[in-house]
């Protein structure tokens, strides 16, 4: 299978202007590339970069050098220096992003949160609730919550109606920052079901996880952020 | 994606009494994007979004539209008739002080039939009809329909304003500092119901505001400005989570936790 997201050349540091223009430089030079059916976990100590590396793959932090390109509507696009309506119609459409914090939306309830990103691709109201009951069911929200704001739930709650709402669009294209951080047992093991069920139905994969057992489920290749950068092609279970 | 652009601003330059409210502001807004402008008091942001608006007319610079009725044209160029009449039928304006957006001395009714009327409804059933299902919208009681704006709340005044604007179906909204002066829960009501409308209605708006929290819910795209002059610009979230420019830095640091 042919790539369907490929970064190369990614450079970026932060400039903390308040601390004298103290320059962070995090990335450098890193290249990847993951095609459809694969899930690359990034490895390497904190403060490494990863979470830096995902969220610019999402066009969320601006590197300042390289070039990131992705599948888009049967199309190449290049994400770093694109038109913000560019970035946020690739959002819309290719590439979903979950992380393990909920922005609240004022009193919007759980439900039409998490079927928010259907609807605006076009899903019918209905289809999209029912799909976003389901979702909530399989990620064990109790029914009695769906339709109340997720602003007054436990903060696992809140992260697993993140989670729905980042699995409902099929993207085919998916970054993971630690989706299943803090999740007790059975929790986790809806997460990784689900995130496996979409490896396995062709999407691609980039994601972090800390914990092993979960990377060792859903990680088809490591990528270690602290070697140097070619695509990695290490095996999983290589990796200490 | 459309191709073309809904408004195009070109280098537009305002000044008062020898000093630069705005400087040298270009950019281009898209369907269905909302665009905040933030910025501290005297950043020129209410002084830019009101050259863009037509209400003022800048010193250089031009500010293109791409209308419904008669193709692109500078707002600037036009006639004051016709560009009373252009805001008057494709765009709205929300003013932060609601008094100055409503007729005060009307009914709420009349205050959202005027719009309707002035794009050509005449059938009283139907704009009393229509004023109503509004009201319902923004979530004042429909017995309030013939009660003045005076004996409403600032955040039913606020809400029978953007009624008031929303109601012939604007192609592009202007609004400045929409929650501006209202307590924290009236606000947060006025908040959800913009971002619903504005996401149902497929809006496009340009927002100013100094409160960055307003500027993550509700805009699509930032324009930091500081003295006149657009600092920094990109997503809402590229710009709030890895701010590049000093100042707005130090505008995402100020942000108090809660």
């Amino acid at each position: 299978m042919l790539p369907v997201l490929r970064a190369t050349g990614l450079t970026k540091s932060f400039v903390v202007h308040a601390q004298g223009d103290l320059a962070l430089p995090v990335l450098r030079d890193v290249a990847l590339a993951v095609s459809p059916g694969e899930c690359l976990a990034l490895v390497g100590p904190s403060g490494t970069g990863k979470s830096t590396l995902l969220r610019s793959l999402y066009g969320n932090y601006r590197p300042d050098a390289g070039s990131i390109r992705v599948r888009h509507r049967d199309d190449w696009v290049e994400l770093v220096g694109a038109e913000p309506r560019v970035t946020l119609d690739v959002r819309r459409r290719t590439v979903g992003f979950v992380s393990q914090f909920l922005r609240v939306i004022p009193r919007v309830a759980a439900v039409d949160v998490v079927a928010e990103p259907t609807i605006r691709l076009g899903t019918s109201e209905t289809e999209a609730r029912r799909r976003a009951e389901f979702l909530l069911g399989v990620l064990g929200i109790p029914s009695r919550l769906w339709s109340l704001p997720p602003a007054t739930f436990s903060g696992g709650e809140q992260q697993r109606v993140n989670i729905a709402r980042s699995l409902i669009a099929d993207y085919p294209i998916l970054l993971l920052d630690e989706p299943t951080a803090s999740l007790d047992d059975d929790n986790r093991n809806g997460v990784v079901d689900l995130i496996r069920q979409r490896r396995e139905a062709g999407a691609a994969i980039v994601g972090i996880f800390h914990d092993a057992g979960v990377r060792e489920v859903l990680a088809t290749r490591i990528h270690d952020v602290t070697l140097p950068q070619t695509p990695a092609q290490i095996p999983v279970g290589a990796h200490p | 994606m459309t191709d073309a652009p809904l408004l195009q601003a070109r280098d537009v330059t305002k000044h008062f009494a020898g000093r630069v409210a705005c400087r040298e502001v270009t950019f281009e807004l898209w369907p269905g994007e909302v665009l905040g402008i933030v910025g501290e008091s005297g950043s020129g942001k209410t002084t830019l979004l009101n050259c863009l608006a037509g209400r003022m007319t800048p010193d250089a610079g031009s500010v293109a539209y791409a209308s419904a009725s008669s193709g692109v044209v500078d707002i600037h160029g036009l006639s004051e008739a016709r560009r009373r009449l252009l805001t008057r039928t494709e765009w709205g304006f929300v003013n932060q002080d609601a008094r100055e957006g409503l007729r005060m001395g009307v009914s709420a009714g009349a205050n959202i039939g005027e719009r309707l009327m002035a794009i050509g409804a005449r059938h009283y059933g139907d704009i009393r009809g229509v004023a109503a299902d509004w009201l319902d919208r923004v979530e004042i009681e429909p017995d309030r329909l013939d009660d003045r704006p005076t004996t409403f709340s600032g955040g039913m005044r606020q809400r029978l304003q953007i009624a008031r604007n929303l109601v012939s179906n604007p192609r592009l909204v202007f609004m400045d500092e929409p929650t501006g002066g209202l307590d924290v829960s009236v606000q947060a009501r006025i908040l959800d119901l913009l971002r619903g409308l504005v996401t149902n209605l497929n809006l496009s708006a340009v927002l100013v505001t100094h409160d960055l929290g307003v500027a993550r819910l509700l805009t699509h795209r930032l324009m930091v400005m500081q003295g006149g002059r657009v600092v920094e610009d990109g997503l809402t979230d590229q710009v709030l989570d890895d701010p590049r420019h000093a100042y707005t830095q130090m505008l995402v640091s100020s942000i108090l936790p809660v």
